[in-house]
C-alpha cells in the first residue's frame, strides 16, 4: 500500500495504527517474558523444562484438557447440529445458556461445580460410590475444564454445520440414504475441519484454566495453579519458567494441529 | 401418479394453501409462477421433507405421509445444483446406487453410460468446485437420473445458467424426458420454459394453484387477471358484452366493438389479447372473423429482435424491424390493429 491509498482513504491510516496498537499489545506482552526467559534466563528454563514435578504438572494439564474435549465433542456434536439445523421454540434460551460458561467468572463456576460434586452433595455422593470422586482428583480437572470449554466447542461445531448447504443432506436423503447416512456421509466429513479447529480450541481453552480448577481440585496441580503457587512463594524467578515453557509446549502442539489441518484442507 | 389432495402447510413467510393438483404418469408438468410462490415448498413436501399439516399427497395411490424421502425413489435437482463438494463428479453420480448396495460392476457400468449420454465423461475426476454453471447442472441431473427415479423433480433448474447453456439443457431435458418418459416436475417463474417443456402447468400464486392447464390454454384463457398479467398477455382491456351469438360474443372497448369466443353472453368483463396475436396494417382488414381497431401509436420499444408498438387504444403489437419498414410505421401515425375473434379471451368481472 502506498501513501497516495491513505491520501485518499485517511481513515484507513488511522484504523492501521490503532489496530497495530492492539496488535503490539499482545505480541509485547508475550515476547517480553519469553525473550527474557530464553535469552536472558536460559538457565531457568532449562532447569524447570528437567523438573519432573513441571513435566508432571504439564503433561497432566495436556491430558486432562484432551479429556475434557473429549467429552464435549461427544456431546456438544448433536446439539451443534441440532442448533444448527433447526427451529425449535427456546430455541435462544438454550443458545444462551450454551454461552453461560463464558460470561460468569470462574471461580463462581468453580464454587458451583464444587457444590454439586462434592462428596457430601447428591451427584458427587452418587459418582463416588462408583468410584469417581471429583474432590482433588483428575476428574474435578476434568469437569472444571468441561464446563468452561463446551461453549468453544459447541458454538465452532455449530457455525461449521451452518456453513454447510442443508439441501446436500435432502439431495443425498432422495438418493436413497436414510438420516443417518446422509449425516456420516454428507454433513460430517464436510463439518470435520470446522469440529476439529472448534476442539483445538476447546482444548486450549481448557489447558488455560485457573479460577474453576483451583476450588474443585487444587491437587493435582494442573500447570497454571503450579505457575500460581510458585509465583506466590518463589515470585517471578520461579514461576516465570514454567510459564514460559507452558506457552511454548502449547505453540508448539498449535502449529502442528494447524500444519495439519492446512494438509488436509489441500488434500481435499 | 401424484395426486396433492386440499394441501396446506406454512414455513416462515412461505406457505401453501388448500393445493389440488394431479399429476399423471410421464408427464412433464410444469409448476409456473414469480418468486417466493411457494413452488420450491411443493418440490420438497413431494420430496418428504415436509409432512403438510393439512390435506394428503398419494404416490401411486400411497399415502405419503409415513414414507421416508429416501424411499421415495425420487430424483431431485436444486437450483444451486447441490453437488457433494467433497466427492468427485463420478463419485457424486454413484452416491444413489451406492446407497442402494448395487455390485461394485453395476455401479461402474451405469455411472459411466449416463455420463455418455449426458457427454459428461470428461469431468468424471474433477470436483464440483471446478466445474461450470452447466456442467454442473449437467452432473446434478445425471445424479437424479442414474437411480431410474419414478419422479424427477427440477427446481428452477436453468435459471442461474446463461442464456446459451440455458437452451442447450432445455433440448437436453427435452431429450431425456422423451426417451425416459420419467414423470417429471419442474418448477420455474420463467414462461418460455414453461411453454418449451411443459404437457401441463400448474400456476402458483401466493401458495395457490389458481390454473392447472395446457401450455395454451393458460397462455391464452388465462383463468384471471393475475395469471393474465403474470403469463405476459399485456392486453387486458374492461369491455362489456353487448350481444352474443352462436358463441361468438360482441364486445364494447370504448367507441369499438369487437368479437369474441367466448361463452360469456352479458356484462362486464376483462378482455385479454396477447400482443403476438395482434396484426398490424395500414388499411382496414376485411372479415367477419377478424376484429380490427383503429389507433395511434404511443410508443416503439424494442425487445431483443422484436420490436412492441404501444398504441393509444390500449392494445400493443409485436412486429420485426422490416415489418417496420415495410408499413412505415412512426410514433403517431394511424394504424388498424386486427385480431381473430379465436384470439380473444374473456372472464368475467
Amino acid at each position: 500500500m502506498s501513501i497516495k491509498v491513505f491520501k485518499r482513504q485517511p481513515l484507513s491510516l488511522i484504523f492501521l495504527l490503532i489496530s497495530s496498537l492492539i496488535i503490539l499489545f499482545i505480541i509485547l506482552t508475550l515476547f517480553n517474558m519469553i525473550f527474557q526467559q530464553i535469552v536472558l534466563e536460559p538457565e531457568g528454563l532449562l532447569e524447570a523444562a528437567s523438573d519432573p514435578a513441571v513435566i508432571k504438572s504439564i503433561l497432566l494439564t495436556l491430558y486432562a484438557s484432551f479429556l475434557a474435549t473429549l467429552v464435549a465433542v461427544a456431546l456438544g456434536t448433536p446439539l451443534a447440529y441440532v442448533l444448527a439445523r433447526h427451529d425449535f421454540f427456546g430455541k435462544s434460551v438454550v443458545e444462551s445458556i450454551i454461552d453461560v460458561p463464558v460470561i460468569i467468572p470462574h471461580s463462581v463456576a468453580g464454587i458451583a461445580l464444587y457444590a454439586l460434586f462434592m462428596r457430601r452433595s447428591t451427584i458427587g455422593g452418587a459418582f463416588s460410590n462408583l468410584g469417581i470422586i471429583f474432590e482433588d482428583s483428575l476428574w474435578g480437572i476434568v469437569v472444571a475444564m468441561l464446563f468452561v470449554n463446551t461453549p468453544f466447542y459447541v458454538n465452532a461445531a455449530k457455525e461449521g454445520f451452518q456453513s454447510i448447504n442443508p439441501h446436500l443432506e435432502r439431495v443425498a436423503r432422495t438418493l436413497g440414504a436414510s438420516q443417518q447416512k446422509a449425516f456420516y456421509r454428507i454433513t460430517l466429513p464436510l463439518a470435520i475441519r470446522h469440529l476439529f479447529s472448534g476442539a483445538v480450541m476447546a482444548w486450549a481453552r481448557g489447558i488455560s484454566e485457573f479460577g474453576a480448577v483451583i476450588i474443585i481440585a487444587f491437587y493435582p496441580m494442573v500447570a497454571p495453579i503450579l505457575i500460581y503457587y510458585e509465583f506466590t512463594t518463589g515470585g517471578l524467578a520461579k514461576s516465570q519458567p514454567i510459564a514460559v515453557l507452558l506457552i511454548l509446549v502449547c505453540f508448539a502442539i498449535f502449529i502442528i494441529l494447524r500444519t495439519s489441518t492446512k494438509y488436509w484442507e489441500r488434500r481435499k | 401418479m401424484i395426486t396433492f389432495e386440499k394441501v396446506s402447510h406454512e414455513w416462515g413467510d412461505f406457505s401453501l394453501k388448500n393445493v389440488t393438483f394431479n399429476i399423471n404418469r410421464g408427464e412433464y408438468f410444469v409448476i409456473l409462477g414469480p418468486t417466493a410462490a411457494g413452488k420450491t415448498l411443493i418440490l420438497e413436501t413431494i420430496a418428504g421433507f415436509y409432512i403438510p399439516r393439512e390435506g394428503n399427497i398419494f404416490l401411486n395411490g400411497r399415502d405419503t405421509a409415513s414414507i421416508p424421502p429416501e424411499k421415495r425413489n425420487i430424483g431431485f435437482v436444486y437450483q444451486d445444483y447441490s453437488l457433494f463438494p467433497h466427492m468427485s463428479v463420478e463419485e457424486n453420480i454413484a452416491f444413489g446406487l451406492k446407497m442402494r448396495k448395487l455390485p461394485k460392476k453395476d455401479v461402474e457400468s451405469k455411472v459411466q453410460s449416463i455420463m455418455d449420454s449426458m457427454h459428461i465423461s470428461y469431468l468424471k475426476g474433477r470436483f464440483p468446485s471446478t466445474l461450470s454453471g452447466g456442467e454442473r447442472q449437467r452432473v446434478a441431473l445425471a445424479r437424479a437420473l442414474v437411480i431410474n427415479p419414478d419422479i424427477l423433480l427440477l427446481d428452477e433448474p436453468l435459471s442461474a445458467l446463461d442464456s446459451r447453456t440455458q437452451e442447450s439443457l432445455r433440448e437436453e431435458l427435452r431429450r431425456i424426458h422423451k426417451v425416459q418418459g420419467t414423470t417429471t416436475i419442474h418448477v420455474t417463474h420463467n414462461q418460455d420454459e414453461a411453454l418449451a417443456l411443459a404437457d401441463r402447468i400448474g400456476v402458483i400464486m401466493n401458495g395457490e394453484i389458481v390454473q392447472v392447464d395446457t401450455p395454451y390454454k393458460i397462455f391464452n384463457k388465462p383463468v384471471s387477471e393475475e395469471i393474465a398479467v403474470f403469463v405476459g398477455v399485456e392486453n387486458i382491456v374492461r369491455g362489456r358484452v353487448v350481444s352474443s351469438e352462436e358463441g361468438v360474443a360482441l364486445v364494447q372497448v370504448g367507441s369499438n366493438h369487437i368479437r369474441a369466443l367466448s361463452n360469456i353472453r352479458a356484462g362486464e368483463v376483462n378482455v385479454f389479447i396477447r400482443p403476438e396475436n395482434v396484426v398490424l396494417s395500414r388499411d382496414k382488414l376485411e372479415s367477419s372473423a377478424r376484429n380490427s381497431v383503429i389507433g395511434k401509436i404511443t410508443d416503439i420499444i424494442q425487445f431483443g429482435a422484436i420490436l412492441r408498438i404501444y398504441m393509444d387504444n390500449g392494445l400493443s403489437a409485436l412486429v420485426t424491424k422490416q415489418a417496420i419498414e415495410e408499413l412505415k410505421l412512426d410514433v403517431g401515425e394511424k394504424v388498424y390493429a386486427s385480431f381473430k375473434a379465436t384470439g380473444v379471451h374473456l372472464i368475467k368481472r
